[in-house]
């Protein structure tokens, strides 16, 4: 029995079990067009991704909303799931580049890049897309904060009268209407804006009814406020690379993966420390493009060749600065690169020619 | 009986000038009634559909500053529908046919078109001072003409409000020969200035005592302007993002350290944390700080920050500020009078960062505090009990729960015990919002305890009607009574009718009241506007008296049903 990859792509010889604990998952092969894809529901959405960042009014079949409110998710709790609740969200699809609404802790980030593809946590994900490469420490995390959310007693329900129960019960139907006439005639001159939240889709953890449903008008903070909020935080998360106390964590990108990464600069201290870090983390995806190559995938890669394929010829680190350019790692002091650097990416070298060809040339032949 | 002329009355009136006494002593005779009419200058408007600007005009010729609130406070929550009412251009244009020499207006969520502004800045030589709170309806066009024709402009003051920016060249219409500013505010535009402009304006404005720039003005402008105007008293900052190493932070530095008469500062709409050191200097005169639209600035940096200001009265912060944040403003800001805590993320599952504890903190160590608006995760009544006692002076208590109906988490109880012991203990206590989970005790005791108490803001509290009834009926000074979400009906509603003509306004929705009662309020007081606001079109076809009425707002007017609702909203 082989054992769990931590890559897919095979050549449709194996029949690969992805950790078969998730449940009732069918061997996938990507390159097989006998077998059709399913995520880990049994549903046959392929592009689950795409489906993820779902438009209001849903494209998803009444019955597989059904599923989804009765779903143990993956995701974040309370993470922005559009298609839950059609008509209180009523954001599109672009918007939701913003960020969501619900995020784990203030340096989580949940950004949606579908430039990226990368999805929105708190959805499922095609088999294809969910590599395992992802630390189990995420999903623990999460469910650790399942708890730590506000509980709601049932007690409480009890001491209120009926109708206050309807009321709250009531309130997302009213709110629909409501929201939905509303924020087309609310400030006409915010619809350009990030429009953010109070009448958007709920927390979706099943079991948390309205307490976490969106009420209108609540938390009573101006539509001013909240408007300015959630831009001012979109920005800082993109331009500054999200600053938590001392730390300074960047996005990390690397072509070709289907996710990013975040890295806190602040836990090195010279290039090296940076670069074994960044290795470490996407490991993963580097054996992946090795066993899509043909090489025996069931051998744990050496470090070394790790190393080759990092510092070889197949990918090249780079940056972003606060003037928006992309730069070549290595180049400044440590300390001026902290200061300036936004977010970091994992470049092909065949994208990096552009870049600066003699450093690529620099890279082959650092090895 | 008089024993003065009427110029020696009208010299003593001088001297009084605050609205309720102008009111009370035109309430004396006749002739004071005349003398004061006269000689005054200076009216406040709580609700704009209570009076008509013909009466307004007519009683008081000699106006020079008018101030009008339109909307209902929960409009600012978008609990009322956009173009419900509140324009200001009716005001505009009866003031303008007049011969009234208007010289300041202040708005608050009011409606106000371009139009308006620009037949304000044709029609009244001698304005002087625009502040627009909480409006909309205009756009960058507006304010050019403002710019453009308002010669001896003193003041233009924008407070969050929304403004569709037109990047047009407002800046740049001020005239070469206007050098009469003290306070410029717009902060709350979202688009482009013309730099340039700004700066030409800054320096030909020797008397410019208040600044607040918009996110769009970068860094090396603010150190420009800085050096223009060391004598700011007030400063909003735009953008602070830079690279510390930089010439332009030094030159920033410097141009900060000479601006020594500066007391308030906001702003801070991008920022760059690790180069806060370059405010140490002014930190310590600061009475006034607003970081709350600055969620970059949060952890040690802000503590560090707050550690210079010995001095604040004043502290506007977001909740990232967390429960040790306070804690340091407890121990550094011994002078502090007013803390609102805004949260920065307000829809977080649970990582709101304060809690009960950073406001007793506060409590404890802040003896003179009178003035909370915070926004917490969860409050127990123990805690609430403790601030009760360490700080009777409150006027204004605003806690807002952010799960609604939250109990003590630590007793599971209701918050009653807490918010009584607040109302027991403030015998002040003017301004009051509840949250989390309440019954109808809270109102008891509130009825009990609240004398002083002018507003009253309730949302998902209460178990029956009389909770309602104990407010009603104990709380003799109230003006403002807004609920949302309570089992009140029409027992409640209907109970003392009289007492909604001694209150400006009565708001509420998603309660238990039904059409039939409301109609019967306004039989009986034609002294009130009751207006039925329904979006949902059952309505229409429904006119059943048992009919639960989304959203009621009544209100006292001399003026009867105004004429500019729109469809949805019923006078009944």
């Amino acid at each position: 029995m082989s054992p769990p990859l931590l890559g897919v792509e095979e050549g449709g010889q194996n029949n690969v079990t992805l950790l078969g604990s998730s449940g009732s998952m069918d061997s996938v092969c990507q390159n097989n067009a006998e077998l059709k894809e399913r995520n880990y529901m049994g549903l046959s959405d392929c592009s689950s991704i795409d489906s993820s960042v779902v438009t209001p009014g849903s494209d998803e079949s009444n019955v597989s909303l059904n599923l989804k409110a009765t779903e143990l998710r993956l995701g974040l709790p309370g993470s922005q799931s559009p298609e839950r609740n059609p008509e209180l969200c009523l954001l599109s699809s672009a918007q939701l580049d913003e960020k969501p609404l619900f995020p784990l802790h203030p340096s989580s980030d949940g950004h949606c890049f579908p430039s990226q593809k990368t999805v929105v946590s708190g959805n499922k994900r095609g088999f294809s897309d969910a590599m395992d490469g992802f630390s189990e420490g995420n999903f623990l995390s999460n469910s650790k904060v399942d708890v730590m959310l506000t509980p709601r007693p049932s007690s409480n329900l009890g001491l209120k009268s009926g109708s206050m129960l309807e009321n709250l019960g009531v309130q997302p139907a009213k709110a629909k209407e409501v929201t939905n006439q509303k924020v087309v005639k609310d400030s006409p001159h915010a619809a350009n804006e990030t429009r953010p939240n109070h009448n958007a889709s709920a927390n979706n953890n099943s079991g948390a009814p309205a307490s976490k449903a969106q009420v209108v008008g609540w938390p009573p903070i101006r539509s001013f406020r909240k408007n300015s909020l959630a831009t001012s935080s979109k920005n800082t998360d993109e331009v500054d690379g999200k600053a938590g106390p001392d730390a300074l964590f960047v996005k990390v990108s690397m072509d070709g993966a289907p996710y990013l990464r975040k890295v806190d600069l602040k836990n090195y201290s010279k290039y090296q420390d940076l670069s074994s870090a960044l290795e470490k983390m996407f490991s993963c995806f580097t054996i992946g493009q090795c066993a899509s190559h043909g090489t025996l995938g069931r051998e744990l890669l050496s470090e070394s060749k790790l190393k080759d394929l990092l510092h070889g010829s197949e990918y090249v680190l780079t940056y972003e600065d606060k003037d928006g350019d992309w730069m070549l790692v290595g180049d400044v002091p440590w300390e001026m690169f902290t200061d300036t650097c936004k977010r970091l990416r994992i470049m092909k070298s065949s994208d990096a020619i552009g870049l600066a060809p003699r450093a690529v040339e620099k890279c082959r032949n650092r090895n | 009986m008089n024993y003065f002329p009427d110029e020696v009355l009208e010299h003593v009136f001088d001297f009084i000038t605050s609205h309720k006494d102008r009111n009370s002593v035109s309430l004396v005779c006749k002739s004071w009634y005349k003398i004061e009419r006269y000689s005054r200058q200076r009216v406040f408007i709580g609700n704009c559909y209570s009076i008509s600007p013909e009466r307004l005009i007519a009683r008081f010729p000699g106006l020079k500053s008018l101030t009008l609130k339109g909307k209902p406070h929960f409009a600012d929550f978008n609990l009322v529908p956009h173009d419900w009412g509140g324009f200001v251009y009716p005001w505009i244009k009866a003031l303008a046919k007049s011969r009234i020499g208007l010289e300041e207006l202040r708005l608050k969520r009011m409606v106000v078109s371009d139009e308006s502004l620009e037949l304000l800045s044709k029609s009244f030589v001698n304005f002087k001072s625009l502040v627009l709170v909480s409006c909309e309806g205009f756009t960058t066009d507006g304010l050019a003409a403002i710019a453009a024709n308002c010669r001896f402009i003193r003041e233009l003051d924008l407070q969050e409000n929304e403004v569709d920016d037109h990047r047009g060249h407002w800046l740049s219409c001020f005239p070469e020969s206007c050098t009469s500013l003290i306070s410029l505010n717009f902060a709350c535009l979202r688009g482009e200035v013309n730099l340039g402009a700004l700066e030409r304006l800054v320096s030909r404005s020797p008397n410019l005592k208040s600044l607040r720039l918009n996110r769009a003005v970068p860094l090396d402008t603010l150190q420009k302007l800085l050096m223009l105007a060391p004598q700011l008293v007030d400063l909003g900052i735009g953008s602070y993002v830079h690279d510390p190493f930089s010439e332009a932070y030094n030159k920033l530095k410097i141009a900060i350290q000479r601006c020594k008469s500066i007391r308030s500062l906001s702003g801070f709409l991008e920022v760059a944390p690790h180069c806060m050191s370059a405010i140490y200097p002014i930190c310590g005169n600061l009475t006034f700080l607003n970081l709350s639209y600055a969620p970059g600035l949060h952890g040690n940096k802000l503590m560090k920050l707050i550690q210079h200001c010995r001095k604040l009265q004043r502290l506007w912060i977001l909740d990232c500020i967390g429960d040790k944040g306070l804690g340091v403003v407890a121990l550094t800001c011994k002078e502090l009078q007013e803390l609102r805590v805004f949260p920065s993320d307000p829809f977080g599952a649970g990582n709101a960062a304060v809690t009960e504890e950073g406001l007793v903190l506060v409590s404890a160590g802040c003896p003179k505090l009178n003035s909370l608006l915070y926004f917490c995760q969860q409050m127990t009544n123990a805690a609430l009990i403790t601030v009760a006692k360490n700080c009777p002076n409150f006027i204004r208590f605003r806690l807002c729960i952010l799960d609604p109906i939250k109990p003590d988490p630590v007793t599971n109880q209701p918050l009653d015990e807490g918010f009584g012991a607040i109302v027991q203990s403030c015998k002040g206590l003017k301004r009051l919002s509840l949250s989390g989970l309440l019954t109808d005790q809270v109102f008891l005791y509130i009825g009990m305890y609240a004398e002083q108490l002018k507003m009253l803001s309730i949302a998902f509290a209460a178990n029956s009607d009389k909770g309602m009834l104990y407010v009603l009926n104990g709380c003799k000074k109230l003006r403002k009574l807004e609920i949302r979400d309570c089992p009140f009906g029409d027992a409640a509603l209907l109970e003392d009718v009289g007492k909604y003509e001694t209150m400006r306004s009565l708001w509420m929705s998603s309660c238990e009241v039904t059409l039939g009662g409301c109609k019967s309020v306004a039989e009986k007081m034609p002294s009130l506007n009751v207006e039925i606001i329904n979006e949902s079109e059952q309505m229409e076809f429904n006119l059943d008296d048992k009919q639960k009425v989304d959203k009621l707002y009544l209100y006292r007017t001399l003026v009867g049903h105004r004429k500019d609702a729109p469809e949805y909203v019923w006078i009944l």
